[in-house]
């Protein structure tokens, strides 16, 4: 690809920007300020290439030749369009469609506790305490999808837990496609105060078939004994680009989990940034991976263990049919102070068709000499022994190729504690799974 | 029981297999009758797993000669599921583990295959969980059993008695246990003895394959057959199995010199 055609790409979303903007928050000059080294940003960067490591096994191309316009602010969906999304467990629930919030569609039962709504709203009354946080962990001086995310920021998903809260229903965090030929700009804060506890979920849709761009930045900050679940489910329509970005600081015995399911688009990459700044912080995340077709979905995960007594653990699961390319790359830093680091690291792929592709790469950086750290990678077909065990109990051929590979991905989805999103991701890794 | 009226089950004759080009069975002949229940004993390397597995259907074994014929159908035709069907059921010495599916759904969709099979009702997940609890009593098996992943982090004795639990469930015409003792602490040994038993009935046969004698004292054995370098040379009654454990092996090589032929 030419650096011209991507200079040209972020010149023209860039020249989309809005000029003038009406909303009131614009005033605040810390927000401008972001704003505007964000877009020197976009200015300065240019689109990765197979040339550049990070993303050698992923051909963003395809992008350049679709520089969609932001998306509008129209929403025609109605409830009862999109309450088969909607999760019994949860309480609270943001409705963002093609990036814009739609208070209508969303349920918000907050109180003094726990603050959840739209960023842009929000940022009039709780300004001071997101400045801290806002753009602080996703740092777009690396990421030029993070900048220009940054430059496009307007509505968003803030979630802020007082001190030593617990929160036990989850928040629903839903990002609905409806347009085509557009970017949709998602963008999530979440902010746990000292021994707070909350699990939220982000959910990508789309409800229309058509390409789209969804360039999503989303941002977690847990202070000193806090804890935070995260789920999150890629399910874009197959002709989209999901390109995310994730990032996690992690204090004094803070804890995150996440599990990130990858379905959808017709090319994906999350990018995920855990910094464990502080001693005892634990990070435990877990990923699958299920694509067919021409599908391209690439993971990049990035754990930073700066201090003394981190622990990480990490399985990450692709099954990969037809011609489709699954692409993992999992970092493990251990910084020369974080003695005692224990960690450890899976990679298994399955893959399901002879044209089916995986690029798997466990990378540990290891600078302490006091740590404990494990990695492994697997490719494979399935097993004939398990085969013959089940065809030995009757099941067909294809019927135990069909459960064993539900069955791969099923030991991902069964650590979802949240029974009707399981529910959900079963049913959809179930009839993938028994397509053939 | 032996019973000269009962119905052959299974008749073996000149079995002969191969695993990538090397002979591992070399003329196997055996039958077993409705009431049945025969040992096959020998050491490491005589074939007797490799014929358990032949009789399931294991693809990795290429059958060059012989009959095999289960209820006077022919059942070198057919795969390891339709043998299954037809009422082989074959205990693994090592049961494969599946994380991710539960093993109530396991066992159920194999119950339910089964029984759809032989034009019976399918049993829904509440019907299922009854009977199978009820069976599961059979080998003192705790019910949590049905809700960790298939064999995922069973002990030893675990897994068998879950391969038992099968059996049970499955009510095969013919059950093969292969080298179901191994690894089974005496307590466990019993228990799944026990269950063996209780399935065992005048209607159906079960073929136990061992190392060892000791599971023999808990399942009495009506055929006692030893096998050695592929072929079945010596076949006595239960009392053979108490002569192996204390004589070893090595003087049936010695008499049956002219049938076994060298060894490989």
């Amino acid at each position: 690809m030419n650096d011209i055609v991507c200079h040209d790409y972020f010149e023209s979303l860039l020249q989309l920007l809005p000029n003038k903007d009406s909303n009131s928050t614009e005033a605040l000059s810390w927000l401008k300020q972001l704003k505007a080294d964000a877009i020197d940003q976009v200015g300065k960067q240019r689109l990765p290439t197979l040339r550049d490591e990070e993303w050698r096994f992923t051909d963003i191309s395809p992008l350049t030749k679709l520089p969609y316009r932001p998306s509008l602010a129209v929403c025609n969906l109605q409830l009862a369009d999109i309450e088969h999304l909607f999760l019994a467990e949860t309480n609270n629930r943001l409705v963002f469609v093609d990036g814009h919030y739609v208070p209508e569609l969303s349920d918000i039962i907050d109180n003094e506790n726990l603050i959840v709504g739209n960023l842009s709203e929000l940022l009039a009354t709780q300004s001071s305490s997101i400045q801290p946080h806002l753009g602080q962990y996703a740092k777009f001086q690396e990421n030029i999808f993070t900048a220009q995310n940054t430059a496009f920021l307007q509505d968003g998903a803030l979630i802020s837990i007082a001190r030593n809260t617990s929160i036990a229903a989850p928040v629903h965090l839903l990002f609905i496609a409806t347009q085509s030929e557009v970017t949709s700009y998602a963008r999530c804060l979440l902010v746990g105060d000292t021994g707070s506890n909350v699990t939220f979920i982000e959910d990508f849709v789309a409800l229309q078939e058509g390409a789209y761009v969804t360039n999503a930045v989303t941002e977690i900050c847990l202070a000193a004994n806090a804890q935070a679940k995260h789920y999150r489910i890629q399910r874009e329509n197959n002709k989209a680009f999901h390109l995310a970005n994730c990032a996690v600081s992690l204090a004094h015995a803070s804890r995150y989990e996440s599990i990130n399911i990858a379905l959808g688009a017709q090319i994906s990459r999350f990018n995920f940034d855990a910094k464990l700044t502080d001693e005892a912080a634990e990070c435990n995340i877990d990923g699958l991976t299920l694509i067919a077709d021409k599908q391209l979905s690439d993971t990049h995960t990035n754990i930073d263990h700066l201090k003394p007594n981190g622990t990480s653990q990490q399985q990450h699961k692709c099954i990969i049919d037809d011609a489709a390319h699954a692409v993992f790359n999992g970092k493990i830093m251990v910084r020369p102070q974080a003695q005692q680091t224990n960690s450890a690291q899976s990679s298994r792929n399955l893959l399901l068709s002879s044209q089916a592709h995986v690029d798997t790469k466990p990378q540990l950086e290891i600078f302490a000499d006091d740590v404990k750290c494990a990695h492994g990678a697997t490719v494979g077909q399935l097993d004939h022994e398990e085969l013959f065990y089940l065809q030995s109990r009757g099941l067909s051929e294809n019927a135990a190729r069909n459960l064993l590979t539900y069955a791969f991905g099923a030991e991902i989805i069964n650590r979802i504690p949240i029974s009707s999103l399981r529910q959900q991701l079963e049913q959809i890794v179930l009839k993938q799974t028994q397509s053939r | 029981m032996i019973n000269n009226n009962s119905k052959t089950i299974l008749d073996v004759r000149g079995l002969c297999a191969n695993i990538d080009s090397t002979k591992i069975l070399k003329g196997i002949d055996i039958t077993v009758k409705s009431g049945e229940i025969h040992a096959i004993m020998g050491l490491n390397g005589s074939g007797k797993s490799t014929f358990a597995k032949v009789l399931a259907g294991h693809s990795a074994y290429e059958v060059t000669a012989g009959s095999v014929q289960l209820n006077e159908q022919d059942l070198l035709t057919l795969s390891p599921e339709e043998r299954a069907l037809a009422g082989i059921f074959l205990a693994f010495q090592y049961p494969i583990e599946i994380p991710g599916v539960a093993n109530s759904q396991f066992l159920r969709l194999a119950y339910n295959t089964v029984q759809t099979q032989r034009g019976k009702e399918e049993l829904d997940p509440l019907e299922f969980d009854d009977f199978v609890r009820e069976k599961m009593k059979l080998l003192d098996m705790n019910p949590d059993f049905l809700d960790r992943s298939v064999n995922e982090g069973f002990s030893g004795g675990e897994k068998k008695r879950n391969e038992i639990l099968q059996m049970a469930l499955l009510e095969p015409q013919l059950s093969i246990l292969d080298e179901t003792d191994s690894g089974l602490d005496i307590d466990a040994l019993k228990i799944v003895a026990n269950g063996v038993n209780q399935i065992t009935n005048k209607d159906n046969a079960t073929i136990i394959v061992t190392h060892y004698q000791r599971l023999l004292d808990y399942i009495v054995p009506d055929y006692v057959h030893v096998m050695q370098a592929g072929r079945i040379v010596k076949t006595g009654g239960k009392e053979l199995a108490h002569e192996l454990e204390t004589r070893g092996y090595d003087w049936i090589s010695s008499d049956n010199t002219a049938n076994a032929g060298a060894t490989v």
